[in-house]
């Protein structure tokens, strides 16, 4: 199976090189990094090639690493049950760079993109109906972003005298409980508490 | 002239013919949940079809990001909790991928075993109640009682009817007993009775075929087109199971048909449903025997830093106290990578996308829902049928909101 891809991954390579920037078989799968501006074409040609046939999109999603000057990644996963092989095609963007929609090749793109838009803030550019998807009518924010708060930034509840269902800004009782699980062993890079004079503390 | 020939009394310029749009749902009791169709009409017949969803939307990738993958594993049975085991499978194939843990052989069986419950339980529900929404009020009594009896074998396992939480990363749980394997084969043996009993009411009831025969055909462009999988894939005739295709657990050794449709309609996706769970309670049949042969008696746990180390071990090891210790408070660590582990659940392709940075917690899960797909290409199946055509429909595309919404 890993010979197959290594095959399948140096194929696409050499017959879009100017979409494909490397590629690796890690624990089995297909991992293909593409540049943006030519993913529709390249989505095209994984389509109806016949060596690839991945006519199936599994699924469109986007990871943040905020610590990276191309903050968000794009992850597609494509199936070919005619093959019986799966691709997985990731490229880097910038905070601010809009991604071609790849809904004109595959109708199954709509959600997905509209997804990523609404969890993430990426526009994508030709797409049909680039609304919010998942979060509540009139949100704010893009929730899968690290800097946004797990708790998000409104609650609502419904208040009997107005009769309605009101937003407020959420109040918590107690801290969100993000424990630390770093192991002072193991290089934690804060001052223990009640070591502010040791060695680590200078 | 007052003769009823003309309407000239009554007619006004203002008067314009207009298509009308509808709200259905989030509260009706044909959505399956809360979904709602802004649907656009043509006196009887949908023009559009519009779903909004995110109403059950509860941020489960969010909230996967500030728990150990072992606190994560609950949130799977909340996902599509018709079926529960088959998500939280998807979840241990990932992290077992990625840390190269194996379930061992008797974990293996029992998975399949209860893989088998679920899919049973997901298919008696979406069948008896898609049966009940185009308005067949017994079939839904039935098939409850069955899956009454089904939840009590989840129960008998694992201590929770519904969100079982028993897969576990490296395993199951806990061991089952010997009579719950008895009772569950004994069960599997007297299911296709019931099958053909519930059949006995739809399959041939002139009512439910004049309501499913040639409603909500999909064809194999559209398949490819909208990402369809699981039943919803086969019902156009492409025999794709994942369990086939791309064994996972020990599924190749096991002897089952992959029931396939030739119209793509909601009939016959109801007739492969039917087949498939005569299927799953071969398949059972087959685990519970295979369960209780003598060289099937292993551990359900890898023991290793997955999994907890046996009690009577903790008693007297240190090691193994520590062990348990940091295992239940800071987890497990998962090295760097990203894998998507993908299982044949109940409504379809189920795949889990997991991007772990080393540490105890995942850097990003997404969950794949197959309903997600289904329910999107809604509007294109929809197109030019009837409204009461719509609760068919959504009945046989088998949503359920906890996995669509996440």
């Amino acid at each position: 199976m890993s010979e197959e891809l290594q095959e399948l991954g140096a194929l696409i390579e050499l017959k879009q090189p100017d979409c494909v920037l490397g590629w690796d078989v890690r624990f089995g799968e297909l991992s293909v990094d593409v540049t943006p501006s030519s993913i529709a074409g390249l989505v095209e040609f994984l389509k109806n090639d016949s060596a690839c046939k991945f006519s199936t999109l599994v699924d469109i999603t986007a990871v943040d690493y905020p610590e990276r000057p191309k903050r968000f990644e794009i992850v597609y996963h494509f199936l070919s049950m005619f093959q019986n092989h799966r691709i997985r095609l990731k490229m880097a963007i910038r905070e601010d760079e809009i991604v071609p929609s790849i809904t004109g090749v595959h109708s199954g793109a709509n959600w997905f993109e509209r997804e990523v838009f609404d969890m993430f803030g990426i526009l994508f550019s030709g797409h049909p109906d680039l609304r919010r998807i998942l979060t509540d009518y009139g949100f704010r924010g893009y929730p899968l972003r690290k800097d946004f708060p797990t708790t998000g930034y409104v609650e609502l509840r419904y208040d009997e005298a107005q009769k309605r269902v009101v937003y407020e800004p959420v109040k918590l009782v107690q801290e969100y409980r993000q424990f630390d699980f770093m192991s002072p062993w193991e290089g934690a890079q804060y001052i223990l508490p009640g070591d502010e004079k040791g060695e680590g503390a200078k | 002239m007052m003769d009823g020939t003309s309407f000239e009394d009554a007619q006004t310029g203002e008067q314009k013919i207009r298509n009308f749009n509808l709200n259905f749902g989030p509260q009706h009791p044909a959505a399956h949940g809360v979904l709602r169709l802004v649907l656009e009409l043509d006196g009887e017949v949908v023009e559009r079809c519009d779903p909004h969803i995110g109403l059950l939307h509860r941020g489960t990738e969010k909230l996967m990001e500030s728990r150990t993958y072992l606190q994560n594993l609950p949130y799977f049975d909340r996902l599509d909790y018709v079926g529960t085991m088959n998500q939280e499978h998807a979840w241990c194939l990932a992290i077992e991928k990625l840390t190269g843990v194996e379930a061992p052989r008797r974990a293996s069986l029992i998975r399949v075993l209860y893989l088998e419950i679920g899919r049973i339980l997901n298919h008696l529900m979406n069948v008896t109640t898609q049966a009940l929404d185009v308005g067949a009020l017994t079939p839904p009594v039935w098939g409850f009682e069955e899956r009454e009896k089904l939840m009590v074998f989840y129960e008998r396992a694992s201590g929770g009817r519904l969100h079982s939480a028993y897969f576990r990363p490296g395993g199951v749980h806990q061991d089952l007993p010997p009579d719950l394997i008895d009772d569950i084969e004994e069960w599997a043996k007297g299911f296709p009775k019931f099958l053909e009993d519930l059949g006995g009411l739809l399959t041939e009831n002139r009512i439910f075929k004049q309501r499913n025969v040639d409603i909500g055909v999909v064809t194999e462009e559209d398949v490819l087109e909208w990402g369809m999988s699981g039943v919803m894939a086969r019902s156009v005739g492409m025999a794709w199971d994942l369990r086939r295709a791309q064994p996972y657990e020990c599924y190749d050794e096991f002897e089952f048909q992959i029931p396939v449709g030739k119209n793509g309609d909601c009939y016959d996706r109801y007739l492969m449903r039917m087949e498939e769970m005569r299927q799953s309670a071969s398949i059972m049949i087959q685990a519970c025997q295979k369960l209780r042969a003598p060289e099937e008696q292993g551990d359900v746990l890898a023991r290793g830093k997955l999994t907890p180390p046996k009690r009577a071990e903790m008693k007297t090891s240190m090691e193994a106290l520590i062990h348990h210790f940091k295992l239940y408070t800071e987890g497990f660590k998962v090295p760097e990578g990203e894998i998507y582990a993908c299982v044949e659940a109940p409504k379809g392709e189920f795949g889990v996308f997991l991007v772990s940075d080393g540490s105890n917690k995942p850097y990003r899960t997404k969950i794949r829902a197959p309903g997600y797909m289904h329910l999107q290409a809604m509007d294109h199946i929809a197109k030019g049928y009837q409204l009461a055509d719509i609760a068919a429909i959504i009945g046989t595309l088998d949503v359920v909101f906890g996995e669509i919404d996440r």
